[in-house]
């Protein structure tokens, strides 16, 4: 195990080596906008433009750009300095870090113990009210877009524009470390907001899974057993249907670390997905760089935290 | 009925509705099995032999099956009981072995594990004195060193190990009944004998009662008392195990003596399949139900729906069937001989015509 986790992080470091230049190249490909036009404010000279594009190091080629990039990267860990807002890079993304994974880490709680008791209840009582209420709710929860779901939630509830005064709204975002009960109080809307999509697609993922395991020979020997039926479903059932739940929430969850635009966006909290958005908006390239390659680290990390995870829950996964 | 018999189901009925209909699964099936005792129930897949015993464990799998008939443990009726009593009767007074060892125990848990919780389920000891006990559980199934092997997970034992490890399970709570559902199906030949003889030994030792569930009369012939045959839901004939294979009586009966390889017939004589397929339980044929597929069928046959009747001379033996007693004695004697059920047929006739 320990040789397949050190061979799958050397192939970690490859792809993100990959991803790095294939975004660069696509910088270089299809250029949103000048990067010095833009920095030299709102009527530039063709002089000061020139002067900016040769300080960021942007007249050379492009591979020469890359190289130096890569070079600061892995020597110094440096991820160069922002186009736009002149500052280190490094420490404008990881700032933006807590807050996006107080929103994602907290969400994924929510949607997992809700996905996982609603999936179980309705698997068990298929077919009958309570199933058909969940299922048609969960219907609901994954057709409606988060930027909708986020403006209603803040319209209904939001403590100063929501018709009941509530929870805390848009940009009420505090760090843990200054205040841990207005963290979790402005947190509470974006968590459920976010919550809400995963939450009814891994009630459904689990109730499919739930249904057809109730069906394995295994389970009818516990049955034969004599074990309670709230023993055959939970350690018998779920154990077995709950292991697909866990590779998708180890994925999805990776996957919002590295953003959570849309859920960022209309709360207003300042995490990576709304650094990303700016980048993107004000062609910072070297932020655009340091949100992709954060983004894809997550990713893979996840998916290897997913794989080594299989080995614990299904004991015939063994790794060489 | 048997006087002492420990199970005893009495015109056991389970139907439920399809689309398509309403499939009679069984069909008024009564039998016993006393105390020691081994019984062995016979059939194709379909016959119903496998539903009339999860219906006894309480295990029917279709959701709104209409449950009619007497099951009487002990002389306690099981069909009527709550749902919680009869848990505690399932894995303790009853338990019930499976045909693939492998899909029936639990992939994520260890087999110790498994053992351990059976015992849990019914008793009232501490983890650590289930856990040993699933170590002499499998120490009793002959699984050799069984404080480690109690350790490992279903995928790394053989198949007969698995098979022996849900012995274990079953026998973990020392039952009064052990329903073996085709419990060699899934084995090597070699196992399979290794296993029968298992079952064969631990019901003596424990004294207990078998339900023998089987396709395989050669499994039968091993581990078995008593016999009853099953066709489209129904007990087509009943009798001792000995009696069973010296004078069967049943064309259905005959059919699967014939499809199998035997050493007391002539070496030459062929293997003769039952033509056709079980039939459906929804729309089953008129009359007797083994009808369309019996060599020996008259016109009357196809109207007239025969009842499990006692054989005439014959104390213990009961048989459905429609032939006359002297014709079915004439038939068997010719298939005995070796001769093809469509021969066998004729040559009992013109005996017939010519007495």
């Amino acid at each position: 195990m320990g040789r397949y986790i050190v061979r799958r992080l050397l192939w970690v470091v490859v792809l993100l080596f990959l991803v790095s230049l294939i975004t660069f190249i696509v910088f270089y490909a299809f250029p949103t906008a000048d990067p010095a036009q833009l920095r030299a404010g709102r009527q530039p000279n063709p002089q000061l433009v020139e002067q900016i594009r040769h300080s960021l190091g942007l007249d050379k080629p492009w591979y020469v750009q890359y190289f130096r990039y890569m070079k600061a990267l892995v020597l110094h860990f440096d991820f160069g300095r922002s186009y736009h807002y002149n500052v280190p890079v490094r420490k404008h993304i990881l700032d933006a870090v807590a807050p996006t994974a107080s929103l994602v880490v907290g969400a994924a709680v929510l949607w997992l113990v809700s996905g996982i008791a609603v999936g179980t209840i309705s698997a068990v009582r298929r077919g009958k009210l309570i199933d058909r209420l969940s299922m048609g709710g969960a219907l609901v929860a994954i057709s409606a877009p988060v930027y909708w779901l986020g403006l209603v939630a803040l319209y209904l509830f939001a403590s100063d524009i929501g018709k009941v005064h509530i929870f805390p709204g848009a940009g009420s975002y505090t760090p843990i470390t200054d205040d841990p009960v207005k963290w979790f109080t402005s947190l509470i809307l974006p968590w459920i907001v976010l919550a809400a999509s995963f939450a009814a697609f891994y009630a459904r993922l689990l109730r499919g899974n739930l249904i057809e395991t109730m069906s394995e020979d295994y389970i009818r020997t516990a049955r034969a057993k004599g074990l309670r039926e709230r023993r055959v479903v939970l350690r018998h059932g779920v154990r077995s249907a709950i292991t697909p739940v866990v590779t998708a929430a180890g994925l999805d969850i990776g996957i919002l670390l590295g953003g959570a635009i849309l859920t960022e966006k209309v709360f207003n909290i300042p995490g990576v997905g709304m650094v990303a958005f700016d980048s993107i908006q004000n062609a910072d390239l070297p932020i655009i760089q340091g949100t992709v390659l954060l983004g894809a680290f997550f990713i893979v990390i996840a998916n290897l935290v997913v794989d080594v995870l299989y080995a614990f829950l299904d004991p015939r996964v063994r790794y060489a | 009925m048997a006087a002492g018999a420990l199970l005893e189901v009495r015109d056991l009925r389970v139907e439920f509705d399809t689309d398509d209909g309403v499939v009679h699964a069984v069909d008024g099936v009564s039998y016993s099995v006393e105390r020691g005792r081994a019984l062995g129930i016979v059939g194709e897949s379909g016959s119903g032999k496998s539903v009339s015993n999860l219906t006894v464990m309480g295990l029917t799998r279709f959701q709104g099956a209409r449950i009619s008939g007497e099951v009487l443990l002990d002389g306690r009726s099981l069909l009527d009981l709550p749902k919680d009593e009869m848990r505690r009767i399932r894995g303790n007074e009853i338990a019930m072995i499976f045909q693939d060892p492998l899909s029936s125990l639990h992939p994520y848990y260890r087999v110790g594990w498994q053992l351990a919780e059976a015992v849990l389920a019914h008793r009232d000891v501490s983890r650590q004195e289930a856990a040993n006990r699933a170590v002499e559980l499998l120490d009793m199934v002959d699984i050799p060193e069984p404080r480690r092997r109690a350790q490992a997970y279903p995928h790394e034992f053989s198949g007969g190990m698995r098979q022996r490890a849900m012995i274990a399970m079953a026998l973990a709570n020392d039952p009064k009944v052990l329903i073996a559902d085709e419990p060699t199906t899934a084995l090597d030949v070699t196992v399979q004998a290794q296993i029968l003889e298992l079952i064969r030994r631990l019901q003596h030792e424990l004294d207990t009662a078998v339900v023998m569930i089987t396709h395989d009369l050669g499994v039968i012939a091993e581990t078995v008392d008593d016999v009853a045959v099953m066709y489209a839901g129904r007990i087509v004939e009943r009798a001792s195990t000995a009696t069973i294979f010296r004078t069967p009586e049943h064309p259905y009966t005959w059919g699967l003596l014939k499809s199998i390889p035997r050493l007391d017939v002539p070496r030459d004589a062929p293997l003769v399949p039952i033509p056709g397929a079980p039939p459906s339980l929804i729309n089953r044929p008129s009359g007797c139900h083994f009808h369309p597929r019996c060599p020996y069928v008259r016109e009357a046959h196809t109207r007239t729906d025969p009842r499990l009747e006692p054989v005439p001379g014959d104390p213990g033996h009961s048989v459905a069937c429609l032939l006359g007693p002297e014709t079915r004695r004439r038939i068997w004697a010719e298939l005995r001989a070796g001769l093809e059920p469509d021969r066998a047929r004729r040559a009992a006739e013109a005996q017939e015509t010519s007495a």
